[in-house]
């Protein structure tokens, strides 16, 4: 007799269930019941906020080469797990090419942005010939922790073409996975545990958009939005409740799975600009140059 | 040491050498057009209540003409004529501005109320450098965003602060047009002047009618231009709260946002700072401008070790500083820029004073007629006290005291806002140490209150989001498509 999988959330490293106790089915296309997964609720969400919070300064405090290693670490197990998220993405309706794609595509975003976490900054920040005598930089930062609606038209190369920007540049998240189609969005959660993620940098929960997301957006310890493409309605209440704190708020209008939603500015989005002054001393005798 | 000791003798600057006409229109396609509504407000003279003159106040009607007139100026002219060329206009623009700048000083400190020293040494000389540097992006965009696909946006409304009116404009309009925008730019109600100015700079240069377009008027007039369905971007800077308003009005359209809000930035001296320089740095984070300055190192922290000290040295600096009439070139400090402003600032002392804080002031004595206030010290401040949490936008600096780095962080950070910060000591690893720590846009080591071109300025949390200067302030002003 086959073991069934049991989907839990994924919260500062731990996978519970639901505090609210709730569930709900996942069916395939052709109405075959394919697991019962985690019903999220608000209070979830705020638990997993409280997890990114907490783990955001250590996140942003490693060495950018560090994050690089550890995203590549990801694409390693992701490698590792091939078949199995075939098999997901299978199960959930779409066709073999199409699911033996879709996994290849996350596994080379994940290098491809694996190589960008100790790059980006050089590209985005610079150093600003002011006409007073001070030396003038201006750095890249990230946001912080960024709430995330991932892409509701795929379970895995959408979610991490989503996250996988805003983690190199030293943001923790909270996603709300693809409301539908949730089973790779956990079974990713569990890569991301037995790689070198650090509990608290990734969260994500399963449930439906609607609820969740207005918690997420009114936060007042949340930084960021990434939404992908989802009802207008849903999206403009995010925008209403994300003003209060001023939260920066990203929504993609264009499909985000793909090949060409990649890139420099879907890192910058998420990134503040710091600007640092300091004066330089005036050094006698200096001709400047020979 | 008081003012009397110094015994200065007043240095007026000539308020002669400038027209200000009896009258002002709207500059809405290359010509002064009279609001539809007719309607005229009054502008002032904050060092001493004079009339200057009448300015046309815009409704929802003349921000229409404006903006079709924007649109249709991007449309046939200005996206299509080549960054080479929209360069050139920017440079000639520059050029009128520094051959007119003794009169745009002067003009400034009259509508304004800030000290000539300031307008003619700072506002003035930015604003003109602002120009001069984005001129030579108009050509470099390309460059400025390699490997990516970039468009000018279309019509560009700006609503601009009364702190510092060219300058502003200048942060605003210069980056728009070198990225090819047009813009319908709304000066604040008080200090329209230089802005008008800047319209007859626009026409002198020749530039095409439409590209720049000024509309005068209230909070109304604003509302009316940010609403406007044939807007495509929309740059602010003012208010925390009215800069939540116009997100809110853009919630569900397609417009491009860039948010330059309030600020309640720390200023942090450390142990081991120099003490005199630190001094100084203090009196020019909170003081300049009459502390009308989003970025106002408006919270001291002092190390505890030293505080004494630079407690003393301030209260001592404090009984120096020259304020009075904007025009003396002796003054430091001027006008408040208007009576309601003043009225805030008068509150907020009033509420430190309920809120048990010590308050010292220099005993100064101030003009008889006019907007003046004492520069104002608050010690013994709670960190959850009113006049510790809220942006005051005057000349009134709250003083803590802390004793470890981990404090001070941690307290300079426990506020919704983060524009700037200063910090102050010898230890060059300390500073990149605390200044990472430090949740604000812009930091100022050893230093305070500096500004250029070159460098981008803007917030964190809820100072608002975008970056204004440098290379990043393109990016305002710019689409990007995959």
């Amino acid at each position: 007799m086959e073991i069934l999988k049991t989907y839990k959330l994924y919260i500062g490293g731990q996978f519970p269930r639901t505090e609210s106790g709730r569930s709900y089915a996942v069916l395939a296309p052709n109405g075959k019941h394919l697991a019962n997964v985690c019903q999220a609720s608000k209070k979830d969400v705020r638990n997993a906020v409280q997890a990114a919070r907490k783990a955001q300064a250590s996140w942003a405090g490693k060495t950018a080469f560090n994050r690089s290693q550890i995203v590549y670490r990801i694409a390693e197990m992701l490698e590792n797990r091939k078949v199995q998220f075939i098999e997901e993405l299978a199960a959930m309706g779409l066709a073999q090419q199409s699911a033996e794609q879709e996994v290849q595509m996350s596994i080379d975003r994940c290098v491809y942005y694996a190589g960008w976490a100790d790059k980006f900054q050089t590209l985005l920040g610079s150093v600003n010939p002011v006409g007073s005598s001070h030396f003038n930089f201006s750095v890249p930062e990230p946001m912080g922790v960024v709430g995330v609606v991932a892409c509701q038209q795929t379970a895995l190369l959408g979610l991490i073409s989503q996250i996988l920007p805003l983690l190199i540049g030293g943001n923790t998240v909270v996603v709300v996975a693809n409301t539908t189609q949730p089973l790779c969005a956990i079974s990713f959660a569990e890569v991301l545990a037995t790689s070198d993620v650090p509990g608290g940098v990734v969260n994500i929960l399963t449930g439906e958009v609607g609820e969740l997301l207005p918690t997420l957006a009114g936060h007042m310890d949340v930084n960021a939005l990434s939404i992908a493409p989802i009802d207008s309605n849903l999206q403009n209440a995010a925008q209403e409740a994300a003003i209060d704190n001023l939260k920066r708020v990203r929504i993609f209008t264009d499909p985000l799975h793909v090949k060409s939603a990649q890139g420099l500015p879907y890192i910058a989005d998420f990134q503040e600009i710091k600007t640092t002054w300091h004066p330089v001393e005036q050094v006698a005798g200096g001709a400047g140059g020979y | 040491m008081s003012n009397s000791t110094w015994n200065l003798e007043p240095s007026l600057e000539s308020a002669a050498q400038v027209q200000i006409k009896s009258q002002y229109e709207l500059f809405i396609d290359g010509k002064w057009q009279a609001p539809l509504s007719n309607a005229y407000f009054d502008s002032v003279n904050p060092a001493d209540e004079s009339p200057l003159t009448k300015i046309a106040w815009a409704n929802a009607a003349d921000i229409d003409l404006a903006v079709s007139a924007a649109r249709s100026a991007y449309d046939n002219s200005w996206s299509t004529m080549g960054g080479a060329a929209r360069g050139k206009y920017l440079f000639r623009i520059a050029r009128l501005m520094q051959e007119k700048a003794k009169e745009l000083a002067v003009l400034e400190t009259l509508d304004g109320g800030k000290p000539i020293r300031e307008s003619r040494d700072i506002d003035i000389p930015l604003a003109c450098n602002h120009f001069f540097y984005y001129a030579g992006w108009a050509d470099k965009l390309q460059e400025a965003f390699a490997g990516q696909q970039i468009s000018p946006l279309g019509v560009a409304a700006q609503i601009i602060p009364w702190n510092f009116p060219l300058l502003m404009l200048a942060w605003k309009v210069a980056p728009a047009l070198a990225c090819g925008n047009t813009v319908v730019l709304k000066p604040a109600e008080t200090t329209s002047l230089t802005a008008l100015k800047f319209a007859e700079i626009c026409q002198e240069a020749g530039l095409p009618a439409g590209v720049v377009n000024i509309v005068t008027g209230y909070g109304d007039t604003g509302a009316a231009l940010v609403a406007h369905p044939n807007v495509d971007k929309i740059a602010f800077t003012g208010s925390t709260a009215v800069g939540k308003q116009i997100q809110k009005a853009c919630i569900g359209t397609s417009k491009k946002l860039t948010l330059e809000l309030g600020g309640k930035s720390a200023n942090i001296i450390l142990e081991d700072a120099p003490i005199d320089q630190a001094v100084e740095g203090v009196i020019n984070a909170i003081f300049f401008n009459q502390g009308h300055v989003c970025c106002a190192g408006s919270r001291l922290f002092v190390q505890e070790s030293i505080a004494d000290r630079v407690l003393e040295k301030l209260k001592f600096r404090l009984q120096s500083i020259y304020v009075g009439n904007p025009l003396d070139k002796n003054t430091d400090v001027g006008a408040v820029n208007s009576k309601k402003q003043l009225e805030t600032i008068e509150r907020y002392i009033q509420l430190g004073l309920e809120e048990g804080a010590e308050i010292y002031q220099p005993t100064c004595e101030l003009p008889s007629s006019g907007y003046y206030c004492k520069p104002t010290l608050f010690m013994d401040v709670a960190q959850s006290a009113r006049i510790v949490q809220e942006e005051i936008f005057g000349p009134v600096l709250t003083i803590q005291t802390f004793r470890t780095i981990e404090e001070v962080v941690q307290k300079a950070n426990n506020s919704p806002y983060g524009l700037a910060a200063g910090i102050w000591t010898d230890k060059g690893a300390r500073i990149f140490g605390v200044s990472q720590q430090l949740n604000a846009g812009v930091i100022w080591a050893n230093t305070y209150n500096k500004f250029d071109p070159a460098s981008p300025f803007g917030g964190y949390k809820e100072s608002g989001f975008g970056r204004e200067g440098g290379r990043h302030g393109l990016s305002a002003y710019l689409k990007f498509s995959n």
